[in-house]
C-alpha cells in the first residue's frame, strides 16, 4: 500500500527480531519487523517477488527484497547484507528500533499462475531473499502444487542462508533440497560444487515445471543455458534484476533496462521478455 | 478573452502587476540570462534566444527538501508547497518540456512535488521569433509558437505583443491585466501565421526521427556507439541543462540534529549513476551510457508515453564540450536503420 498522499513518506516499522545468517565482511542479517501503524499492518499485501525501500533517517534508502510470503503472518522480513553506508547501518538495528519502509514495489512472481505445476528454485548466495518467499508461499498452498524443488549454492557453508529452515523442510518431506558449495568442506554431507554444474546433474525434468533463478549474475548466466540444455523453454523460466535504484516508482530514472524500468516492469522477468532486452545481462 | 493585444508602452505596468504575483522571468547576469525571481522594478529580458538553464527547476528544483525530520526521533515533515507563481518568458520548447516529463510524474504513482508545483504556477510562454543556430523543435513534434504547456502565449508584434490564453489560468490571469489590453485586431491571427512561418523559416536544423523509435533497439552493437561518444567527457551538461532530463538522486542531509531527505538532478552520463554497490556497473563505459542517453529519449520514452523526450531546444549541442550532437547523433542512427 504505497502512501497515497506522498509515495516517499515510508511508513515506521519496529524490529521485532533479528539474527545473523552468515558472517564476515558481507555478513546477511535477517529482520523481522511489524508496522506501528495498525491501518498499514492490517491493509499491507505484498506478493513473492516484491521488494521495499527500508532504511534509517539520517542515512538513506535501499530497494530490499521481501523475503517472507504473506502466508506467514502480518510481518515483514529482510535479509540484509552489508555492502555500504545503509545497509551498515541497518545491520545496527536492534529489536525495539525503528525501520523506515515503503512499497511494496515491483511485480511479482506469478505464483498463482503457477498452480498445478513444480516449482524449482535456483539460488545463489543473498539471492535466495527473493526465493525464500515463494518457497514459503508454495509451501502453504501445498495442494494446489505438483512438488517444490530448492537448488541453493554459496561459496562456503557459511555463507548460505535460511539454512535451519530449508533442513526442517526437507525433513517435514515439504521440499526436495539441494544444497551445494564451492569448495570442500569438513563436516559438509551436501554436494560440493557450483550451482549450474549441480543443476545439470541433478537433471530436473522440465514436464510441467516453472524455474525461478536468483544470485550473482555470472551464476544466473549459466543457470540459463543450463536451464536450455534440460530442455525448458524461455516461458518456464524467470529470474529477477536488481537495477540500481532510487525512487521505485519509476520517476528517478535510475533502474532502467533498456525499456523496461526494473521498479516498476520487474524486477521479475520471464526470461522469453528478458532475452529481447539487451541490457538485461549487462 | 482569449487573444488581447499589449502596446509595448503598457510593459513596465504590466510586469509590475506581475511582479506582485511572485514573478519569475529570464534576467540579464552578467552574459548570462537565467531565469530568476523579478524584484520590484526590474524588467524581464526577453530580446535573448534562450536560457543556458532551462526553466525546468521550476517545477523540479536542482535540489530539493522531500521531507526533515531530527535524528533519533522518527516524524517526517514535509514542506508545505503554497503560493502561487508566474514564469514568464519561457520558450515554447520548455513548455513543451514541462507537459513531457508531467507524464512520467503522473505515471502510475503521482509525485506530489512536481504536480503541486505545476498546479502552482501560471506559464507564460513568448514565441521565438529568432531561432537558434540549433534549435530543432519542428521536427519534434514542437515549434516556435507551440503552445502545449503553456497558459498562455505571447508573440511579439513588433509595437505590441498578442496574448493568446491557452488555459484558464491563462484567462484568468488576462482578465487581471485587462485594463491594460486591447482587443486583437482581425487581422491578428493571420499576422501571427506570418510571424510563425517566418520564424520556421529560420529553423535550419532536422531530425527525420521516422522509424527511430522502433529501430533503435536493433542498433544495440553498432559501431556508432563508440563513434559518437569517443570524445565524451562524461561531464553530464546535456543531461543536466536538459528540459526533458528528469532524473534524480536522493540523499540524506543531516546538521546537528536536523535532518532533510533531499533529491536533486542526476545524470545518467556519470558511472556511478548505475554502478551496483558490488562494483559491478551494467553501462561500464560512455558508450553505453551515451546509448542509453539517446535510447531513453528516443526510443524507451516513447514507447511508454508516446512521445519523443527530447524537445530540440539545441542545449546539450550548443553546450557540449567537446561538441557532442544530437542531430548528428541521429543522422547516423537513422542512416544505420
Ligand atoms: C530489486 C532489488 C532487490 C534487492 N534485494 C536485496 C536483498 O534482498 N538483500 C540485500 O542485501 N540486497 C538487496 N538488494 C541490493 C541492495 O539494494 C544494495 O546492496 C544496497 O542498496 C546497498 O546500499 P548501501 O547504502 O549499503 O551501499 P552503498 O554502496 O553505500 O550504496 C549507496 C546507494 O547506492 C544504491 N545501490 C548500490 N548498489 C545497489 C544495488 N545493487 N541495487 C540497488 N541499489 C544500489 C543504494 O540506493 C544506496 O543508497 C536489492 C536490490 C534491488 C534493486
Ligand atoms: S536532448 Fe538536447 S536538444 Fe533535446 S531537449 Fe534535451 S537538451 Fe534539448
Ligand atoms: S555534454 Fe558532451 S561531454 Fe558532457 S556528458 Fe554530455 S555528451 Fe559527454
Ligand atoms: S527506481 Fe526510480 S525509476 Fe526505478
Amino acid at each position: 500500500m504505497i502512501n497515497s498522499e506522498n509515495p516517499y513518506i515510508p511508513y515506521i516499522a519496529t524490529v521485532e527480531d533479528t539474527w545473523d545468517e552468515t558472517y564476515g565482511d558481507r555478513a546477511i542479517k535477517t529482520f523481522k519487523v511489524v508496522f506501528d501503524d495498525e491501518e498499514v499492518r492490517e491493509n499491507w499485501s505484498h506478493l513473492p517477488g516484491q521488494c521495499a525501500m527500508i532504511g534509517v533517517l539520517g542515512v538513506g534508502e535501499s530497494m530490499i527484497s521481501i523475503s517472507c510470503s504473506p502466508t506467514e503472518g502480518k510481518f515483514l522480513r529482510f535479509s540484509v547484507m552489508r555492502m555500504g553506508k545503509v545497509t551498515q547501518a541497518l545491520h545496527q538495528l536492534e529489536p525495539g528500533d525503528k525501520m523506515m519502509v515503503r512499497g511494496p514495489y515491483g511485480n511479482n512472481f506469478p505464483v498463482d499462475e503457477w498452480q498445478g505445476k513444480n516449482i524449482l528454485t535456483i539460488g545463489g548466495g543473498i539471492g535466495q531473499a527473493p526465493l525464500r518467499p515463494i518457497v514459503e508461499y508454495v509451501k502453504a498452498n501445498k495442494d494446489k502444487y505438483a512438488g517444490l524443488t530448492l537448488v541453493y549454492g554459496a561459496r562456503t557453508s557459511g555463507d548460505l542462508c535460511f539454512k535451519g529452515e530449508f533442513d526442517e523442510m526437507s525433513k517435514s518431506g515439504d521440499l526436495s533440497c539441494h544444497l551445494t558449495i564451492d569448495m570442500e568442506e569438513e563436516g559438509w554431507d551436501h554436494n560440493v560444487g557450483f550451482v549450474p554444474q549441480m543443476l545439470l546433474d541433478l537433471k530436473p525434468s522440465p514436464e510441467n515445471t516453472i524455474a525461478i533463478t536468483c544470485g550473482p549474475p555470472i551464476m544466473i548466466r549459466f543457470v540459463l543455458e543450463n536451464l536450455k540444455k534440460l530442455g525448458f523453454e524461455d516461458e518456464q523460466i524467470y529470474t529477477t534484476l536488481e537495477n540500481r535504484m532510487k525512487c521505485g516508482i519509476g520517476k528517478c530514472g535510475r533502474c532502467n533496462a533498456g525499456n523496461m524500468y526494473v521498479c516498476k516492469d520487474g524486477p521479475v522477468f520471464c526470461y522469453s521478455v528478458l532475452k529481447e532486452i539487451p541490457e538485461a545481462f549487462a | 478573452m482569449s487573444a488581447m493585444l499589449l502596446n509595448k508602452d503598457k510593459w513596465p505596468e504590466f510586469i509590475g502587476k506581475l511582479t506582485a504575483k511572485n514573478l519569475w522571468a529570464p534576467q540579464a547576469e552578467g552574459d548570462a540570462i537565467r531565469f530568476g525571481p523579478v524584484k520590484e522594478g526590474d524588467l524581464p529580458a526577453l530580446d535573448y534566444n534562450n536560457t543556458r538553464v532551462p526553466p525546468k527547476q521550476v517545477l523540479f528544483p536542482q535540489t530539493e527538501t522531500m521531507y526533515r525530520f531530527q535524528l533519533g526521533n522518527v516524524e517526517m515533515e514535509t514542506p508545505e508547497l503554497t503560493g502561487e507563481q508566474v514564469v514568464l518568458g519561457l520558450r515554447p520548447c520548455d513548455a513543451r518540456a514541462m507537459d513531457i516529463v508531467e507524464k512520467l510524474f503522473k505515471w502510475d504513482v503521482d509525485d506530489p512535488y512536481y504536480l503541486k508545483r505545476r498546479e502552482l504556477v501560471t506559464l507564460v510562454g513568448v514565441a521565438c521569433s529568432e531561432p537558434g543556430l540549433n534549435c530543432f523543435c519542428t521536427t519534434v513534434g514542437g515549434g516556435p509558437a507551440s503552445t502545449e504547456g503553456l497558459d498562455l502565449l505571447m508573440v511579439d508584434f513588433g509595437e505590441n505583443y498578442l496574448l493568446e490564453a491557452v488555459t484558464d489560468k491563462g484567462k484568468t490571469l488576462l482578465e487581471e491585466v485587462k485594463e491594460l489590453l486591447t482587443d486583437a485586431p482581425a487581422d491578428s491571427a493571420a499576422q501571427k501565421e506570418k510571424a510563425v512561418a517566418e520564424a520556421e523559416g529560420k529553423i535550419k536544423r532536422t531530425i527525420d526521427s521516422e522509424g527511430v523509435p522502433a529501430g533503435l533497439p536493433g542498433l544495440w552493437e553498432d559501431p556508432l556507439w563508440q563513434r559518437v561518444s569517443a570524445s565524451c567527457l562524461g561531464c553530464g551538461t546535456c543531461t543536466y541543462l536538459c528540459p526533458t532530463c528528469h532524473c534524480f538522486d536522493i540523499q540524506d542531509e543531516v546538521e546537528g540534529f536536523d535532518g532533510r531527505r533531499l533529491r536533486m538532478w542526476d545524470s545518467c552520463m556519470f558511472g556511478e549513476y548505475t554502478m551496483h554497490t558490488s562494483g559491478h556497473n551494467p553501462r561500464p563505459s560512455r558508450k553505453e551510457r551515451t546509448r542509453n542517453r539517446i535510447s531513453h529519449k528516443y526510443s524507451y520514452y516513447v514507447d511508454k508515453f508516446d512521445v519523443i523526450a527530447c524537445v530540440g531546444c539545441g542545449r546539450c549541442i550548443n553546450l557540449c564540450p567537446v561538441n557532442i550532437d544530437i542531430v548528428e547523433i541521429l543522422r547516423q542512427v537513422k542512416e544505420a536503420l
